[in-house]
């Protein structure tokens, strides 16, 4: 075999223009393709990391049916045994407890329809750092009897700090739920949906509000990274069996579609870019095929089996596809590598877009092992399909006509 | 004892619906260690049985029978197996691997054959010696002259031990120093190793060194002489 290999090596430099131009077109092609898939997997790395650190976590646990029906009786007590279970999954790093419902919210003579978020503060500020997207005012405290609430919601109920948010709703079982709290903080919440909506207090308030002491609507989980979702969620599946165990995909599906569609887009993009190199190689194959006819007469003649002949020619397609392969990745690496570091910045009507979806403005890339080791396999599968016409060529070849060519 | 027996050997090639004879019941036989040289005009039929007898075309009738086997009988893959070891091939253009070096080039046919590498190198260098080029077994072909080449492509096809070793025109492409020194070599091998030799060729060079000559033309074969005889009868 090696042999073979360094025939096929050798034949590839035998015209080397030829071979240098093909492999350029791999080459830029592979940078293209690389370039853009480190985009796409960086923004949506942005897009899912967004989500998952403003609101929904990885993994969260709630009662049978909640998501479907997001309604306060639709909720769990929680109790010392929950959490012995969740701290015994050693993937978990951090969870917090939430009770969430809708109410009605009115300052001095507007009122409007908010979602009330009974949190922990401080676990709930680790995981989703509301301290961090404070714009006015300070952040609860445990126990506090204030709320934080959403810059639009202030913006649309005229509220500053220390102003004082009615609510009004209906608590567990129909019990009625009224209270008035004191506005600590305002935040910019990254999703503009929350940012128009959400009311957050510390969960007592919140229990004793809705008259559901030690009620959940929700157990927020986070464990390392995204590799620990689905063992985590399979091992919260075991413990929690009567309860429905959800990660962050199956809570944000409308993102996934989206983030799916654009991913297909880029798939046609590349496929268009991997096409046109293909009928570079291709090219290349068949004057190789025109070219060395009667050498492989030679060849068979001598006894050469025409298989060994087909394996000689296969290399030298997959050496050329793959020389180009090879220096795209090694070139783009760097290039990645800067700009993983270095985002690009979004400015003007794009900034101000991506930052009303609830994302940071810039060009975000990725280094996934997948976005290098797919190009060569692309152009591996590339390589060995354009291999069909020397192996048909080589097995149709007439040895006494391939001698007299 | 007959090494190459062909009987009745007839090619018909069916050209734009025009059938030519290329061949036209040829009967012959070679022995070992002859050094054999078939001659003839253009368009005689020299090259189609030098083709049918290396197992590269098939006759349309006809046995061919190389050191007992019946060559029309064999498929396609068992005929390649069957030239890699009985046959050795020279050709008028010599058509070396260009990407290998000299060496390379005689141990190709070993490879093939699957000989070990201390053997195929133990074999090479014994060519290499044989044919004079030593000192060029590093060398690509690019870098030899003709004469050297074709001295290079002997020795390729001696590397595998064949039965006998065809050579269409193997002189026709050298100038007349080469030619002589190509001829001395596979004469000289010819004796003292009886390796057989048989030339298509219209090189009277060729001619008088060989030992025995057939003439064909139209496809028949119209003299078959061998020097030695007409010696003696003289």
């Amino acid at each position: 075999m090696s042999s073979y290999v360094k025939m096929a090596w050798r034949n590839i430099w035998r015209n080397k223009r030829r071979t240098l131009i093909t492999t350029a077109s791999v080459f830029f092609g592979v940078i293209l393709s690389v370039f853009m898939g480190s985009m796409q997997e960086g923004s949506y790395s942005q897009y899912i990391s967004a989500i998952v650190n403003s609101y929904s976590g990885y993994l969260q646990i709630h009662q049978k049916g909640y998501w479907a029906d997001k309604e306060i009786n639709n909720s769990f007590e929680y109790n010392p045994i929950i959490e012995s279970k969740i701290a015994d999954i050693k993937e978990i790093t951090i969870f917090t407890p939430r009770l969430e419902t809708f109410c009605l919210a009115s300052s001095a003579d507007v009122t409007k329809g908010v979602m009330v978020m009974g949190v922990d503060p401080p676990k709930e500020d680790k995981i989703t750092n509301i301290s961090g997207k404070l714009k006015e005012g300070s952040y609860l405290k445990k126990g506090d009897n204030g709320i934080i609430v959403g810059s639009r919601l202030a913006r649309f109920l005229k509220l500053g700090i220390n102003d004082t948010l009615v609510l009004i709703g209906q608590g567990v079982h129909g019990a009625s739920a009224a209270g008035k709290y004191p506005v600590r903080g305002i935040i910019k919440h990254p999703s503009p949906e929350l940012d128009r909506s959400l009311v957050c207090m510390d969960i007592q308030a919140c229990q004793e509000l809705f008259s559901a002491p030690g009620i959940l609507t929700s157990l927020v989980i986070m464990v390392h990274d995204n590799e620990e979702v689905a063992l985590s969620r399979n091992n919260l599946i075991h413990s929690f069996s009567e309860m429905e165990v959800m990660d962050w995909k199956e809570m944000n599906q409308l993102l996934l579609k989206q983030i799916d569609s654009d991913r297909a887009s880029g798939v046609i993009i590349k496929g268009i870019l991997y096409i046109i190199i293909a009928f570079g190689i291709i090219g290349t194959v068949i004057m190789i095929m025109a070219e060395r006819k009667k050498e492989f007469g030679v060849m068979l003649s001598i006894g050469m089996h025409r298989f060994q002949l087909i394996i000689v020619v296969l290399l030298e397609t997959i050496f050329i596809g793959m020389v180009g392969v090879v220096a795209g990745i090694i070139a783009s690496i760097p290039i990645l590598y800067y700009f993983l570091f270095n985002p690009i910045p979004f400015t003007g009507q794009a900034e101000e877009m991506m930052l009303q979806m609830g994302f940071e403005p810039a060009m975000y890339f990725s280094m996934m092992p997948s976005i290098f080791y797919e190009q060569a396999l692309i152009i591996f599968i590339f390589t060995l399909l354009i291999g069909i016409y020397p192996l048909v060529n080589i097995q149709k070849l007439i040895i006494i006509h391939a001698l007299r060519s | 004892m007959n090494i190459i027996e062909i009987k009745g050997v007839t090619k018909i090639y069916d050209k734009n619906t025009i059938p030519v004879h290329a061949l036209n019941g040829i009967d012959l036989t070679f022995q070992e260690g002859e050094f054999a040289s078939i001659v003839g005009p253009s368009g005689s039929g020299k090259t189609t049985l030098l083709n049918i007898l290396g197992g590269l075309d098939d006759a349309t009738d006809g046995v061919v029978l190389i050191d007992g086997v019946d060559l029309t009988a064999l498929s396609g893959a068992k005929k390649t197996t069957f030239r890699k070891n009985k046959i050795g091939f020279v050709f008028q253009s010599f058509n070396l691997i260009p990407v290998l070096t000299v060496q390379e080039n005689i141990e190709f046919i070993m490879q093939l054959q699957g000989i070990a590498r201390e053997d195929r190198e133990k074999r090479t260098a014994e060519l290499l010696e044989a044919i004079g080029l030593s000192d060029r077994k590093n060398s690509r072909p690019n870098k030899l002259s003709g004469g050297q080449q074709q001295r290079v492509a002997v020795a390729r096809a001696l590397a595998s031990k064949p039965k006998f070793i065809l050579a269409d025109e193997p002189t026709a492409n050298l100038d007349s120093k080469s030619a002589e020194n190509l001829l001395d070599i596979m004469g000289k091998l010819n004796r003292e190793e009886n390796i057989t030799f048989i030339f298509s060729t219209h090189d009277l060079r060729v001619m008088n060194k060989a030992k025995r000559i057939i003439t064909i033309e139209d496809g028949k074969v119209i003299s078959d002489v061998v020097k030695e005889e007409i010696h003696n009868l003289i």
